[in-house]
């Protein structure tokens, strides 16, 4: 999955680094220093506000200028792999990425995790930040593209997430089609039987709400918002 | 800056003549359809003045507002406002708007139409729409964004069966777009108006028989959550 970028950043630094090492010479004077190193350091919490959809490991990735997601749009094949199995390497590991975390696992209801994605010498990054709801057949939360360039050392900003659908697996809700512990079913699957775009999640049904065919519970039912994420930034 | 500090007190008290900078606006709007399964019918979106609003929650809807919900048609809704000076783009999406659609259109202010509303019809709901009430539009340029609630217009019990969109007529319409995603055979969910007020809508229920059970909706498709539209307003310099 590629992120579009509009700022080159990476390889401005990339080229004064090497005018640096070409700028060696007889002179007397010593050769300039290097520039030392900045490390732009984020703090990203993310707290499970749902009533019993255990979050899938959070994956954090930073990038430049662009969106790994966008309603109305298809999910990339790495959101897919996210959103339907709870997997996120293939999230945090798209190309444009700078740098990324992972979450050390699941985060239960009611519970947080404080995940630190560092990047150097790029002050101007942009976050992406996705995690599956696993009692589900493809719902996640996250927020995509969003700017770190204005955030000063231990600012930080909060936002409380809706839950989205990748819009690649119908919601069927069917026993053996959902990963989480609700039925311990089948995560990714290539095949691509709903919408194919991404848009808000109508929520789930549920047994207990007419869907007869549903893995599903009462318990199992969430509403907007799910998740809400905190980034810090410190360093 | 002051001026934005003043204008809500010289509204208050009745300066108007003043309020030079109750000023005409290029605005441009984006309505994007966020649901997984829901459409929207032809959207209404207008600016006008503070003091009128097309519809308000806890109070009846209007028979130009039940016309909008029950059925798609702001040919009443257009009327009214054009009555009242507003400026209005009718139909910005030429026919319904898709499940996670957007739709632009741009719109010229005049003095004193400060507020904006947008309302459509939900579709396959009873008398569900999404709806805008009266935001103030904000003087400083730049981008807005709002995310907007399912309302029920309280004009029509949500049975959920297939039926009219006429002022009154129970049941849903089902244009020809939606005649494949809309089941048969239900034997409608509840046939009350349990607030006839406009309020938050409950949601569709729905079942996941498309030939019989209670409700012609499909559960697992054409739910929602809260918000279901997004709409991005761009005040030009």
């Amino acid at each position: 999955m590629a992120i579009q970028q509009r700022f080159g950043l990476s390889f401005v630094a990339i080229s004064c680094l090497a005018l640096t090492a070409c700028d060696f010479n007889d002179d007397d004077e010593p050769a300039p220093m290097p520039p030392a190193d900045v490390s732009y350091s984020y703090e990203v919490t993310v707290y499970n506000m749902t009533q019993g959809q255990p979050l899938s490991p959070v994956g954090v990735a930073l990038h430049g200028d662009g969106m790994m997601w966008e309603v109305g749009t298809s999910a990339s094949q790495a959101l897919e792999v996210l959103a339907e199995g709870g997997d996120n390497s293939d999230f945090t590991g798209a190309e444009g990425v700078m740098a990324s975390a992972t979450g050390a696992g699941p985060i239960a209801p009611g519970s947080s995790e404080t995940i630190t994605v560092t990047v150097i010498n790029e002050p101007d990054t942009f976050i992406s930040v996705a995690t599956m709801l696993v009692n589900t057949n493809d719902a996640f939360a996250g927020v995509t593209g969003h700017g770190l360039g204005e955030l000063e050392v231990n600012q930080s900003m909060t936002m409380i997430l809706p839950v989205l659908d990748a819009g690649t697996e119908a919601n069927s809700e069917a026993a053996g089609t959902i990963p989480g512990p609700a039925d311990g079913g089948e995560g990714y699957n290539a095949e691509r039987d709903d919408a194919d775009l991404v848009s808000f999640h109508p929520g789930v049904v549920s047994a207990d709400d007419g869907l007869m065919m549903s893995a599903l519970t009462s318990a199992h039912r969430f509403d907007n918002p799910a998740v809400k994420l905190s980034i810090t930034r410190v360093e | 800056m002051k001026l934005k500090q003043l204008t809500p007190l010289m509204v208050a008290t009745g300066l108007t003549a003043m309020s030079g900078f109750l000023q005409a606006a290029e605005l441009e709007i984006t309505v994007q359809n966020l649901t997984r399964g829901i459409y929207f019918t032809p959207i209404l979106i207008t600016a006008h003045s503070p003091d009128q609003q097309l519809f308000n929650v806890g109070e009846a809807a209007s028979t130009e507002l039940q016309a909008m919900a029950e059925g798609g048609d702001i040919g009443g809704l257009e009327m009214a406002v054009d009555a009242l000076s507003a400026d209005t783009v009718a139909n910005p999406a030429e026919g319904l708007l898709m499940p996670t659609a957007a739709t632009t259109t741009m719109l010229s202010t005049s003095d004193g139409n400060t507020a904006l509303s947008i309302v459509a019809m939900m579709l396959p709901t009873n008398d569900g729409f999404i709806g805008l009430n009266s935001w103030m539009i904000p003087e400083e340029p730049g981008t807005y964004t709002m995310y907007l609630n399912a309302y029920d217009a309280g004009t029509e019990a949500n049975d959920e069966i297939r039926g009219g969109g006429a002022p009154g007529a129970p049941g849903l319409p089902v244009p020809p777009p939606l005649e494949d995603l809309v089941g048969n055979g239900g034997s409608g969910v509840t046939s009350e108006i349990t607030n006839a007020t406009v309020h938050i809508h409950p949601g569709n229920l729905g079942d996941n028989d498309a030939e019989a059970g209670m409700s012609d909706i499909s559960n697992t498709v054409q739910r929602w959550l809260n918000p279901v539209a997004m709409v991005t307003v761009t005040v030009s310099e």
